[in-house]
C-alpha cells in the first residue's frame, strides 16, 4: 500500500473540477447543470484534506457534519459509511451539497484553502457531499434506519421545506409520532416550488420525502394551517407540540408604477409556475401556463434572480437581463450561481434601478425605465447605498417582468394566532437556544424566524426545535 | 385525494360536484374557497364552495367549463378521486345583523352567494336575492337560493325565465322604491360586479364583491391574484376574496384576467379535438337534465 501523502504533497493537488453541461447545451434544457463526480474523482479530491484535528470547517456547517470523517472515508472507497457518517448530522445531504453556500460557510475556513491564501482552492467538500449522497442513493436505495420505540407522543410539523423535514427526520428517530402538513400538493417547499430542476432535480427532493414517510411521518398535504385549520386546532386534535416552519413566501414588490401591467411576476409566481407546476411542459405534460417572453428583465441580485433569469433563458428568452442597482460585489447571489448565469448568457445590467415598467395600451409590458445608480456611503447592512445619477433615465424593452426583490414572512400562522409573538417584519420571535415561541408548546424555526436565508440554516432550526421537543415531551417542563 | 359523490350537469357547461372533504366542511365559513387540482399535471384552480354537509363530510363544488382543466374535471365519474383539494382558504364573510341585505348573483356566482345568503339569514337578516343569467337554461340553484332568502327576483337578459333585464335593473328599482338596503353583496362576472359597485356607490350603500382571479397557490405565495382595492395592493387569496365593491380597481382587474387567453384556447381546442365524444356526450346530459 502506498505512503500516507504529506501534507506538502496534498497541497499540490489541484481542486477537482466537476463536469457540466456545456453553457450553449443547457441553457435551453432543464436538466442539472453540473454532472457529479465519478468514484475516481471524488477519492482523488478527498486525498486533498488535511484532516485537522480541530476542524475549522466542522465549525462553519450551521449542522456540523463530520466532514474530515467522511472524507477519510471517501478517500479510502467507503462510500456507503461515507453517507451514513454524513447522515448522523445531516439527513438531506443530495440537498445541501447542491444548494448550500459552502464558499461562505466550511469552505472558507478550509486550511487547505487559507494554506494558498485563495479560497477558490478550498478542498471541495460540496461537490463531495453531492457525489457521496447521490453515490449512496444509488446503491444503498434501501435506507436502513434502527428502529425505534415509540414514545406515544403526537407532534405537528407546520410547512414541508427544509426546516420542517430535519426536524421530522429528527422527531422520528426519538420515537415520536410525526404529523406534517403542507399547503401545496407536494412536500418541499422551497426545494420544489422555488429552486429549480436545473440546480436541484426534483426526484432528489421526493426522494428524501418518501424516506421520511417510510420511516412513518404522516404527511398531509393540501392543509394550510392558520387557514384551514388554526395551531389551537392542531392541539385540540391531540397534538402536543406544534413545529411552525412555514417560511418566507410573502412576495415583495418594488411599488414603482406599472408593476400590476400583464407580464409582470414576482419571482415566487414566476418560479412555481415553471417548477411546481411544470409550466415548462405547457400544453403537453401540464395546464399550467407560463408567459414565454422574448425579453425577459429580472429585477434583484440574489440566488432566486439568477434562478429566475436562468428559467427565462430555458423558457425559450431571447435576451434575460438581470437588473441590480448596486455592483456585482454587492451582489447576495452566490458566485457560482452569477457564474453560471453569466456563462449561459444571462446579460447583467448592474448599478442601474428601474423606476417604472411601461406597457401598451392592453396593458402588455413593452419595457422598463430605468435610472443609472452610482455607490455612496455604507448603509445599515454595510454595504455601499445606491444614489441616482440625476437625469440619466432610459428605457430598455420587456415583454415579462421578474422582481425578484424578496421575500416576506408567510403570514398565514402569525395572523391567525395572536398568542405567537412577531417581530416588526412579521418574523416570529422565537428562542435562540430552543425554537421556543411565546405560545406554549409551539416551536418555530426556518425563514419564518430568519426572514429569507439559506436551507442549511433553516435545517440547523429545524435540529435545535427537534431537540427541544423531545426534551418537553420527556419532561413536560416549558 | 377526495372522492368524487356527485358530479352532474346542471346547465349547460355548468357542473355541479359534491366531493368528500371532512376537514374543508369541518373548518370552512361562508365567503371560503377551496384549490383543486382534479389530476396530476392540471391547473389548480380556485372554487367557492357553494354548500357543505357537515354529517355527511361533504362539500358541493358548482364550476363552468371553460378550459382545458374544467372540461377534464367535467369527464370525472362519480365514484372516482380529485387528486387535491386545499381548504377552506380565504377570508370568511363578516357576518352581523345589520339589517337587509341584498345578495346579487351573476351566472354561476349564485352558487357561492348561497353559503353568504344562509348565514346573513341565520345572523337574523332580511334576505333578498336577485340572481340573473342570460337566459332559462343558465338560472341554476334558484330553489336553493329560495330556501336561504326571504325573496327572490330572477332577471334573464332575454326574458325566458323571471324578468327582462339585468340585475342592475332589479337593484336600482329596490333602491328608488324605498327599501332601506344595509348591504349588497355582489358575485358574478367582473363586469356585473362593476356595474353593481358603480350603481350602489350613487345609493351610498356599502357593497362587498367576491373575486375570482388569477390564482396558482392559493394561499398568499405567488402575487398572482393581486388587484388594486383604494389605491394598494392586495392578494385576493388571502386578503380576500371579498372586498369593498367601491374600492376595487374593476378595469385593472378585468385586463389582468386576460393575461393567459391565448395559451388557454389553444390548450382547450387541443383537448377538445382530442375528446371530442366524451365532451358532446357530457354535454348532451346536460340538454336533458
Amino acid at each position: 500500500m502506498a505512503e500516507p501523502l504529506t501534507n506538502r504533497q496534498r497541497l499540490q493537488i489541484p481542486p477537482t473540477p466537476m463536469a457540466e453541461q456545456s453553457p450553449q447545451e443547457r441553457r435551453r434544457n432543464i436538466r442539472e447543470v453540473p454532472l457529479g463526480y465519478t468514484p475516481e474523482q471524488a477519492m482523488a479530491e478527498a486525498q486533498r484534506c488535511l484532516m485537522c484535528k480541530n476542524p475549522p470547517c466542522v465549525a462553519g456547517c450551521p449542522v456540523s457534519v463530520d466532514i474530515p470523517g467522511f472524507i477519510r472515508l471517501v478517500a479510502e472507497g467507503k462510500f456507503h459509511e461515507a453517507a451514513v457518517k454524513i447522515k448522523e448530522t445531516n439527513c438531506l445531504p443530495a440537498v445541501c451539497g447542491r444548494v448550500c453556500p459552502q464558499e461562505d460557510q466550511c469552505q472558507v475556513v478550509c486550511m487547505v484553502a487559507k494554506a494558498q491564501k485563495d479560497t477558490a482552492k478550498s478542498l471541495q467538500i460540496g461537490k463531495l457531499e453531492r457525489f457521496v449522497a447521490d453515490w449512496d442513493m444509488a446503491n444503498h436505495p434501501d435506507a436502513d434506519y434502527p428502529a425505534v420505540a415509540s414514545s406515544g407522543h403526537k407532534v405537528a410539523i407546520v410547512g414541508a421545506g427544509p426546516a420542517g423535514l430535519t426536524c421530522a427526520g429528527d422527531l422520528l428517530a426519538m420515537g415520536h409520532h410525526v404529523t406534517m402538513y403542507e399547503a401545496l400538493h407536494r412536500a418541499g417547499g422551497v426545494l420544489v416550488y422555488g429552486i429549480p430542476e436545473f440546480r436541484l432535480p426534483k426526484a432528489i427532493v421526493d426522494r428524501e420525502v418518501e424516506t421520511l414517510v417510510q420511516r412513518g411521518l404522516h404527511l398531509e398535504l393540501n392543509v394550510a394551517v392558520g387557514k384551514s385549520k388554526g395551531v389551537q386546532d392542531l392541539f385540540d386534535e391531540g397534538f402536543e407540540a406544534v413545529f411552525v416552519a412555514t417560511g418566507a413566501g410573502l412576495p415583495m414588490f418594488k411599488k414603482i408604477p406599472g408593476e400590476n401591467l400583464l407580464g409582470v411576476y414576482s419571482a415566487n409566481e414566476y418560479l412555481t409556475r415553471a417548477n411546481l407546476m411544470d409550466a415548462y411542459g405547457f400544453p403537453e405534460r401540464s395546464d399550467t401556463p407560463i408567459l414565454r417572453g422574448k425579453h425577459v428583465v429580472v429585477f434583484g441580485g440574489g440566488n432566486v434572480a439568477m434562478d429566475s433569469a436562468r428559467t427565462a433563458l430555458r423558457l425559450g428568452a431571447e435576451t434575460s437581463t438581470i437588473l441590480y442597482r448596486r455592483s456585482e460585489v454587492e451582489m447576495p447571489a452566490r458566485i457560482e450561481e452569477i457564474h453560471h448565469a453569466q456563462q449561459e448568457g444571462v446579460e447583467f445590467r448592474l448599478l442601474q434601478d428601474s423606476i417604472e415598467i411601461l406597457g401598451d395600451e392592453n396593458s402588455w409590458v413593452t419595457g422598463v425605465k430605468c435610472l443609472r445608480m452610482e455607490l455612496g456611503e455604507p448603509d445599515a447592512s454595510g454595504r455601499r447605498r445606491p444614489v441616482p445619477v440625476p437625469g440619466s433615465e432610459f428605457v430598455i424593452p420587456a415583454d415579462v417582468v421578474v422582481v425578484a426583490i424578496g421575500n416576506g414572512p408567510n403570514p398565514l400562522v402569525p395572523r391567525s394566532t395572536p398568542q405567537i409573538q412577531t417581530n416588526k417584519w412579521g418574523n416570529i420571535t422565537a428562542d435562540k437556544e430552543t425554537g421556543k415561541t411565546t405560545m406554549k408548546g409551539v416551536w418555530a424555526g426556518g425563514d419564518i424566524v430568519l426572514g429569507a436565508a439559506t436551507v442549511i440554516l433553516a435545517m440547523g432550526e429545524g435540529r435545535k426545535a427537534a431537540k427541544s421537543i423531545h426534551e418537553y415531551l420527556a419532561t413536560g417542563t416549558w | 385525494m377526495a372522492k368524487v359523490l356527485i358530479n352532474e350537469p346542471i346547465a349547460p357547461d355548468v357542473f355541479r360536484m359534491v366531493v368528500e372533504a371532512p376537514d374543508v366542511t369541518r373548518y370552512r365559513k361562508a365567503g371560503q374557497f377551496v384549490i383543486v387540482r382534479p389530476a396530476a399535471g392540471r391547473e389548480r384552480i380556485p372554487l367557492t364552495i357553494a354548500d357543505a354537509d357537515p354529517k355527511a363530510g361533504t362539500i358541493t363544488l358548482i364550476y363552468q367549463v371553460v378550459g382545458r382543466t374544467t372540461a377534464e374535471m367535467s369527464l370525472i365519474e362519480a365514484g372516482a378521486q380529485l387528486n387535491d383539494i386545499a381548504g377552506p382558504l380565504g377570508q370568511p364573510t363578516h357576518i352581523e345583523k345589520v339589517g337587509t341585505v341584498v345578495m346579487v348573483g351573476g351566472g354561476i356566482g349564485v352558487a357561492p352567494s348561497h353559503p353568504i345568503a344562509q348565514a346573513m339569514k341565520a345572523a337574523g337578516n332580511r334576505v333578498i336575492t336577485i340572481m340573473g343569467a342570460r337566459r332559462k337554461d343558465l338560472v341554476i340553484m334558484e330553489p336553493e337560493m329560495r330556501a336561504a332568502s326571504d325573496e327572490v327576483i330572477v332577471m334573464t337578459d332575454d326574458g325566458s325565465c323571471g324578468e327582462k333585464g339585468f340585475v342592475t335593473d332589479a337593484l336600482k328599482r329596490l333602491l328608488d322604491g324605498g327599501v332601506k338596503v344595509d348591504l349588497v353583496v355582489a358575485i358574478g362576472p367582473p363586469i356585473m360586479m362593476k356595474m353593481v359597485s358603480l350603481l350602489t356607490k350613487g345609493y351610498g350603500v356599502h357593497t362587498l364583491v367576491s373575486l375570482n382571479t388569477i390564482m396558482v397557490d392559493g394561499t398568499g405565495m405567488c402575487g398572482g391574484c393581486r388587484v388594486t382595492v383604494g389605491g394598494e395592493t392586495r392578494f385576493v387569496c388571502v386578503d380576500g376574496p371579498e372586498f369593498d365593491g367601491h374600492l376595487v380597481d374593476f378595469d385593472e382587474m378585468m385586463r389582468r384576467q386576460r393575461t393567459y387567453v391565448t395559451a388557454e384556447k389553444a390548450s382547450y381546442d387541443a383537448f377538445k379535438a382530442q375528446h371530442a365524444c366524451r365532451l358532446e356526450k357530457a354535454a348532451k346530459e346536460a340538454h336533458h337534465g
